[in-house]
């Protein structure tokens, strides 16, 4: 990644900066909301006082460099790394995540970077997988071919041949489709995306990110995580940059937005008046840890 | 077909002909789904061979028969290995879990009435596969360590039931005619007609789910195919194949058949339409991703084993009732390597998430033809090389061998040409 370290960084314009705003306008009351939630693994402090909010029909892109604590959060939400302290509130009552069945009841479902599919079953069965529809205790295969055609046309997914098609057969983009949609088969309230166009190419990143543009059309609460600020900008409406366990900033996105403006973010922890000073964000860190972020 | 009807789900709304219907599988066959098509040819070629060498002895009513139920226990086990298969794990000692269910079987027998004998046999096999699976599941030891430790345990326990040298014979009737009693001519009639019933019906019911694309001329060709296939073998082995003077007729669809048959289409039916079935392919495929999906993985692998071992024990019956005894031989020497070979020639992966009951059927008459057809081949005397004994040992386990290698290598290639 080529992150401006030394030399001239663009200076970020003021005035965009107060229309900005650091605090979310938003009045909209949040789907998902994290507050003050710590988290060490150890001795080493990884969630500091994170505050995280999603809010319906909106993409919220969670940023940051190796070792910030995105996927670390990401899990806490999900409930595969229990928090040390904290609350978690969904749609504005606090509820008591444990386990990744917790979420899922939620309607809180995480894409993860390894698709959780089976490659030797075709896209219906993969769909379904676990829930499958029955029938007087038997599969119900038309019900579910059907409930998986509406899902894919909702989602204007038109690049599929058949939904009988095996996921060995589908290309990468198609695959994270597939992963993609069947979160929101479950009518699934928020969908946390962990880097979903890490592996993909041009033409099907572009696949992936007008899904995540639809998803939040639908009225859900989108959480992407990515390393690519190009991406970032073209889908997001909302951005919280991660800086050594830290939220150092949220703000909304807007066509003055510039990439160098997220880059400094999560490199320095602050660009102009928005951020977190340098000294406290490294306050109590020993080291970021690589090893987290997996 | 137009490249503009490959998206939007063209395929599942396209109504295919007869001819399109053919083409595409030849589509799929060049690009590597070669399915159970190399068996088939196998089993075609096999024929072939054998049959111009020597045609008054394996083209004879009597071998039919006779290759059908030499087959029945390779087929049997192999269905049960394959639940394991279908996971990527592997039973080794299935051979012997056959043959320790059948030495309590005739054991049992000696003393107790059949019922509860079957009871205790089942029993005792569901215990064993159990039991590997909880060590495979639950413990965590690699599937070819447990089932090698107890391919040692089970053929202790098999020699301490029937004892060393020892042999112990079956009088029962009903189990000494599972491999090697006929029905009565209209009984195999009757028996041809309902098969013919439930396939056409089973046809019918996919063709009308599949919205136009299994046209009715294919299930017609299908239907025709099958009729005149189990017309010419009811009408074969109906004729009287005992030998001149014998004193009773020997006729009729053996009664291994049916029973092979309803082991074929009831585990067939729990793969394909109920959500264990899915579950077990799900696991087999991937892991990691079932258990994301909710699916117990522990449960599903451990029953995986307990099927196997359910199975190998009907296997095992299957191989008392051929000899009408058991011995500390029952299930051991090749018939482990019969079945999972049989499975593997049918098209069956052996690292899990691929396979049918069918290729166990299928690889089971391969590996049931080579021996069948050696034996009656007998010794040639070739150019060049001079007298071979094609009927001998060495023969046969060289050309199972060789058959197979070739299964395997036609699999591993056209999956490398698909990739």
């Amino acid at each position: 990644m080529d992150l401006p370290t030394t030399g001239q960084v663009p200076r970020v314009n003021t005035d965009r900066i107060e229309e900005m705003g650091v605090e979310a306008p938003t009045k909209q009351r949040p789907l998902l909301q994290v507050t003050g939630v710590n988290k060490t693994f150890g001795s080493v402090h990884v969630l500091h006082d994170v505050d995280f909010a999603v809010y319906p029909g909106s993409v919220t892109s969670l940023i940051g460099d190796n070792g910030a604590g995105k996927s670390t959060l990401v899990k806490t939400i999900a409930g595969i790394h229990p928090r040390d302290s904290g609350t978690i509130s969904f749609n504005g009552e606090p509820v008591d995540i444990q386990s990744p069945k917790d979420t899922a009841d939620l309607g809180i479902e995480v894409v993860y970077q390894d698709l959780a599919l089976c490659e030797n079953l075709d896209i219906v069965q993969n769909l379904f997988l676990g829930r499958e529809k029955l029938h007087r205790g038997l599969l119900d295969e038309q019900a579910m071919e059907q409930a998986a055609r509406d899902t894919l046309a909702s989602l204007s997914v038109r690049t599929v041949k058949s939904v009988r098609q095996l996921v060995s057969s589908l290309s990468g983009g198609q695959r994270q489709t597939v992963a993609i949609a069947k979160a929101v088969l479950w009518n699934s309230k928020v969908v946390l995306l962990d880097e979903p166009t890490a592996a993909l190419g041009v033409a099907q990143t572009k696949q992936v990110l007008d899904l995540v543009r639809r998803l939040a059309e639908q009225g859900l609460g989108v959480v992407l995580i990515s390393h690519n600020m190009n991406d970032v900008l073209e889908v997001s409406d909302r951005v919280s940059a991660m800086y050594l366990g830290r939220v150092v900033a949220d703000v909304p996105v807007t066509p003055a937005t510039t990439r160098e403006f997220l880059v400094e973010l999560i490199t320095s922890g602050q660009s102009g008046d928005v951020g977190t000073a340098r000294a406290s964000a490294a306050e109590g860190v020993e080291s970021p840890q690589g090893g987290t972020d997996v | 077909m137009s490249d503009q009807a490959l998206t939007d789900f063209a395929l599942d709304n396209e109504t295919m002909d007869f001819r399109a219907v053919v083409r595409s599988s030849f589509a799929r066959l060049r690009s590597g789904d070669l399915g159970s098509l190399p068996a088939m040819l196998a089993i075609a070629a096999l024929v072939a061979i054998f049959g111009s060498v020597n045609p008054s002895s394996f083209l004879s009513t009597i071998n039919l028969a006779n290759f059908l139920e030499q087959s029945s226990s390779v087929i049997v086990i192999a269905m049960a290995v394959s639940f394991t298969l279908l996971l990527g794990e592997i039973d080794l000692a299935a051979g012997f879990t056959a043959g320790v269910s059948a030495a309590v079987l005739a054991t049992r027998l000696q003393e107790w009435p059949l019922l509860p004998s079957i009871l205790m046999a089942a029993l005792v096999a569901v215990a064993l596969g159990t039991f590997t699976g909880f060590m495979v599941a639950k413990v965590g030891i690699p599937s070819f360590v447990v089932t090698l430790a107890n391919v040692l345990l089970f053929q202790g326990v098999l020699l301490l039931l029937v004892r060393e040298g020892g042999s112990v014979r079956i009088e029962n009737e009903i189990i000494k005619d599972l491999v090697g009693g006929n029905m009565s001519p209209t009984v195999s009639w009757i028996f041809a007609g309902l098969a013919l019933g439930l396939f056409t019906f089973s046809l019918l019911r996919q063709q009308r789910a599949s919205h136009g694309a299994i046209p009715l001329s294919l299930v017609a060709f299908k239907v025709a195919a099958a009729t005149l296939g189990a017309a010419v073998v009811t009408i074969v082995l109906n004729q009287n194949r005992a030998f001149p003077n014998a004193p009773a007729p020997i006729q009729g669809t053996p009664a291994v058949i049916p029973v092979v048959m309803v082991l074929l289409v009831g585990l067939n039916f729990v793969l394909n339409r109920t959500r264990y079935g899915r579950h077990l392919y799900a696991v087999g495929g991937n892991a990691e991703a079932a258990r994301r999906a909710g699916i117990n993985v522990e449960r599903i692998r451990l029953s995986a084993f307990t099927i196997c071992g359910l199975f190998a024990g009907v296997g095992g019956a299957f191989l008392a009732s051929r000899v009408n005894s058991v011995d500390p031989n029952t299930g051991a020497n090749d018939t482990l390597l019969l079945a999972v070979g049989a499975a593997v020639i049918g098209g069956t992966s052996l690292f899990g998430g691929q396979g049918r009951m069918l290729n166990a059927v299928l690889g089971g008459f391969v590996l049931a033809l080579i021996p069948n057809g050696l034996t009656l081949v007998g010794k040639q005397t070739l150019p060049l090389i001079g007298e071979i004994d094609f009927g001998s040992s060495g023969t046969k386990f060289i050309c199972a061998g060789v058959a197979l290698l070739v299964a395997s290598s036609v699999d591993a290639l056209s999956r490398k040409r698909a990739r």
